[in-house]
């Protein structure tokens, strides 16, 4: 029951997070691709509730920033004028879910822009660049994901059910992979892959890649949850009365290994998120000027931002809830499908 | 270390040593002063040196007849202490300095002047000065009158004059000419070179070298300078180059106080360090770089893919390339990506050189109206895309998309590509930024020929106009829109040509300057090169070097190194 209970919990977190980076277009206050040129490595912003002049407002308000004095990147507030925060005003165009076009925005300010997490080099800001970015990666890992479970489900049902010459080439095939350093591989694959691709085809061309390489566990475990099931009882009975291998495999054997996949799952999208910026970060995922979080943190290779300009860390760790979302997702399906062995197995000794 | 007595002068035997009295602060003798370089220098050979690392080395251990001073600009009087030139221009009378000795001890003479000239010009060696002393068709004839008086003579007159001496490292005849008669030139003066067997007129010698850590190289007790006193240069004891992988290292390096000095500074790290006080750091103005984004014009003709060569039609109407130069946004390009320590561009001669640059030259701001009507002239139109933005057309109806290249490891440029590419979304053209590592890309560029468009940079080494001839001349190999012609693919360009053709053998600056500025005119209207900025050049020193004033010719910081001394002794001890 309390297994139960932490694992709606970090379904109902994840699904939150989640909600935020679908809707980005929404959540984000700006054009993740637009640039602000006067602002290049804008702080971020504080939000005031009283002015210079010792007034309370009643809604919280913003202050431009403007250059210092004769320096490049050093910005000052302006306490000429408070540009209040607005919820729920129009904006950039987009398009919600990736067709409806819309123009509401959640937050914003009528006369300024408001920068929550500061703007990059090119003025562009930051906080919709992560949401926006978020979408790319979180897709990446997802679909990436998918993909890896799709392969190692086949092959691991192929290798566990059939046995024999089959069971021999897909397993030591999965060893090779299993010992090959996956990140070089992922960059021996992508530097063979043209360079000069759209966004899209980039995008889809990762998920390729990352879903390609990773399937070699899944599929073990997949196998081993197979060779068992196909000697159960029931599954034998069930050939017994002359079921197909095809039914078979659908309708009893298959479905045992869902605990095994979803864990794996919970696993492997951070993982994958992960694959994905280290892609992005070396400037081989999806191109400028679209935002990825690998991309967001690329900046940081210089020297001059990690020491002049702190908030372009601060991707790095909103990020963060993201994964412990997944991990305490993963732990919970494991304990989850703990217990339910265990019930079976009572259940079995009864009869 | 203490500094030993200054002057080990060695005796005078039968000539006196006619030595270079230089102006300016006097410093204190001895010290060693520790510099990073990107890299490591490939070779000492001056003959075979390419790269500006090994470029960088050699200058420090190297001496010419005539040098470029890099403040002023002008030459001035190296191991030739005179120079005459006859009244039609074609020979150069050079009095050479007398008593002087290379830095291993050996007497120099006109015979090594000979024996420079002979070998840089002998087609066997492949010198890499061998282009420049080719004038009008014929190599420069050489021949000695005494010990110490050479006389040049060139086939046509030349503009660049004495300039052509400058930088032509003179060599030890005593050491190369066995090697050179064995023909093995080129394999000598590797950086495991032992130090008693390498020689120059240089300030600094060998001392040793670590390989791809550290070149150690020391002062040459026989250098032929002298300061306003009377001390002989160099003031420095050593002079050390460590190697190090890329720029982050090189200001890593120096705020670790490991190094003394920094040089070729990008604007952002030059801020970052500028916020420490314990280093003077200089601004010496913009210099002698341009960058630039160039379309690909070549007619390579069955070669081009149908793809390429749909999209050089609209590469090579004029209109197209002056909308683009029309959008883009020269002074966010400074402030964005120079953080405002560059000046924007719009020809091929850099601002900061002040004598050359043709200021009537017209600077048209950014503007959008009159790219759009350049471009409906030319026949393309504007459709409404999905989602309500404007995507610009050709006249057959298909979109206007094209890439552009830049080199992977150089952020700025990478920066400015991404600039030009918001740019040019406002025109409703789609751009792509594709990053390449640079061999590739230059591949693309001069031999393949499969890009549509490219931002590069090259960055002039005088301010001599001529040292950019290869990026005028149709038939140059950096002539980057359609390097290598046989015959100019266009009227402008074969006009160009003459132009450059005609300056060679003008004899006074005024005409060149006339005729340069014509070329420059040329090429602002035909823009096959849409130039985009030029940054500072920047350097920084800790406060106890003396004689730092960087420059805005390379090399940016030694241009002056017999005169950089270290203020205090302490200073060292700890290293």
């Amino acid at each position: 029951m309390r297994a139960r209970r932490t694992f709606a919990r970090w379904l109902v977190a994840l699904g939150l997070l989640h909600g935020i980076v679908v809707f980005a277009g929404f959540f984000a206050p700006y054009d993740p691709v637009e640039q602000d040129r006067k602002s290049p490595y804008l702080p971020p912003m504080r939000f005031h509730l009283v002015d210079a002049h010792g007034h309370l407002h009643m809604r919280p308000f913003v202050y431009s920033l403007r250059l210092r004095e004769g320096s490049f990147d050093q910005y000052e507030e302006d306490p000429a004028q408070p540009h209040p925060v607005k919820l729920f005003l129009r904006g950039a165009r987009y398009r919600l879910l990736g067709f409806l076009p819309c123009q509401m925005h959640f937050f914003g300010a009528e006369s300024a822009r408001i920068y929550l997490l500061g703007s990059d080099a090119y003025g562009r800001d930051q906080f919709s660049r992560f949401l926006v970015g978020g979408q790319v990666s979180l897709a990446a890992g997802l679909l990436g994901a998918g993909l890896t479970l799709l392969i190692g489900l086949c092959v691991g049902a192929m290798a566990g059910y059939y046995g024999g010459w089959r069971d021999n080439v897909l397993m030591r095939l999965a060893e090779l992979f299993l010992a090959l350093p996956w990140l070089y591989l992922l960059f021996a694959l992508r530097a063979f892959l043209p360079l000069a691709v759209g966004p899209l085809e980039a995008f889809f061309l990762i998920i390729a890649v990352i879903g390609a390489v990773g399937w070699a566990r899944p599929a073990r475990l997949v196998r081993g949850v197979v060779l068992s099931a196909k000697e159960r009882d029931f599954v034998r009975a069930a050939r017994g009365f002359g079921a197909t291998n095809r039914y078979l495999l659908r309708r009893h054997i298959l479905p045992e290994t869902s605990s095994v996949l979803l864990t794996q799952a919970a696993i492997l999208i951070p993982q994958y998120v992960l694959a994905e910026m280290a892609l992005s970060f070396l400037g081989l995922g999806v191109p400028e000027p679209l935002p990825s979080w690998g991309n967001l943190l690329s900046s940081l290779q210089q020297y001059s931002v990690l020491v002049s300009y702190w908030w372009m860390y601060l991707p790095s760790l909103i990020m963060v809830p993201f994964f412990l979302g997944y991990l305490g997702l993963a732990s919970s399906l494991q304990e989850r499908g703990e217990a339910y062995k265990i019930d079976r197995r009572n259940l079995g000794t009864l009869t | 270390m203490l500094g030993h007595a200054v002057d080990a002068a060695p005796q005078q035997e039968s000539t006196r040593e006619e030595l270079l009295v230089l102006p300016g602060e006097v410093g204190r003798s001895g010290g060693r002063l520790v510099v990073s370089l990107r890299g490591e220098p490939k070779t000492l050979n001056p003959l075979i040196a390419a790269d500006t690392r090994s470029r960088e080395v050699i200058g420090v251990m190297q001496a010419d007849l005539v040098h470029i001073n890099r403040t002023t600009q002008l030459t001035e009087p190296a191991l030739a202490k005179s120079w005459k030139i006859s009244p039609d221009g074609l020979e150069y009378t050079l009095i050479l300095r007398q008593g002087l000795r290379f830095s291993d001890g050996q007497p120099f003479d006109a015979d090594d002047v000979l024996f420079t000239f002979q070998v840089c010009l002998d087609e066997k060696v492949h010198a890499s000065q061998r282009d420049l002393l080719i004038v009008g068709g014929k190599p420069i004839a050489v021949r000695k009158v005494n010990a110490h008086t050479v006389v040049f003579r060139l086939e046509k007159t030349y503009g660049v004059g004495e300039r052509l001496f400058d930088g032509l490292a003179i060599l030890p005849r005593h050491l190369l000419e066995k090697p050179y008669k064995e023909g093995k030139l080129g394999q000598i003066g590797t950086l495991a070179t032992p130090a008693n067997q390498w020689a120059g007129l240089g300030p600094f010698r060998l001392k040793e070298y670590a390989a791809g850590q550290r070149l150690v190289l020391e002062r040459n007790p026989y250098f032929w300078k002298t300061d306003a006193q009377g001390n002989r240069l160099p003031y420095l004891d050593e002079l050390v180059f460590l190697s190090v992988p890329n720029a982050d290292a090189q200001v890593l390096k120096f705020q670790s106080g490991e190094t003394d000095v920094i040089s070729q500074l990008g604007a952002e790290n030059f801020s970052v360090l500028s916020r420490q006080h314990s280093y003077t750091m200089a601004d010496a103005g913009p210099g002698l770089e341009y960058n630039f984004l160039f379309f690909n014009l070549n007619d390579a003709g069955e070669k081009t893919s149908p793809e390429t060569q749909r999209k050089q039609r609209w590469f090579r109407e004029v209109k197209f390339r002056q909308a683009v130069s029309a959008t883009v946004d020269r002074e966010a390009i400074v402030r964005l990506v120079y953080q405002g320590r560059g000046v924007p561009l719009w020809g091929l001669v850099a601002p900061g050189n002040h004598r050359w640059a043709n200021e009537k030259l017209a600077h048209s701001p950014r503007s959008l109206e009159r790219a759009r009507e350049l471009l409906k002239e030319a026949g393309f139109s504007w459709s409404i895309g999905p989602d309500g933005e404007s995507l610009l057309q050709d006249s057959d109806g298909k979109p206007v998309e094209f890439s552009i290249l830049t080199s992977s490891s150089n952020a700025d440029r990478a920066k400015m590509a991404a600039l030009i590419q918001d740019d040019l979304k406002q025109l409703g053209m789609r751009v792509q930024v594709v990053p390449l590592e640079f061999r590739s890309l230059l591949d693309r560029v001069t031999q393949t020929k499969e890009y549509d468009a490219c931002v590069m940079g090259i960055a002039s080494y005088d301010a001599d106009p001529n040292s950019d001839i290869n990026v005028w001349l149709s038939s140059g190999g950096t002539h980057l829109w359609n390097p290598s012609q046989a015959h100019p693919a266009t009227s402008w360009e074969a006009e160009i040509d003459r132009l450059i053709e005609e300056q060679m053998s003008a004899r006074t600056f005024g005409q060149r300057k006339n005729l340069y500025d014509r070329a420059q005119e040329i090429l602002a209207g035909y823009q096959p090169m849409i130039f985009l900025a030029s940054p500072d050049i920047l350097a920084g020193a800790k406060n106890s070097v003396g004689n730092f004033h960087p420059a805005v010719l390379e090399p940016y910081v030694f241009w002056n190194v017999e005169q950089i001394y270290l203020k205090s002794a302490r200073e060292n001890v700890t290293r």
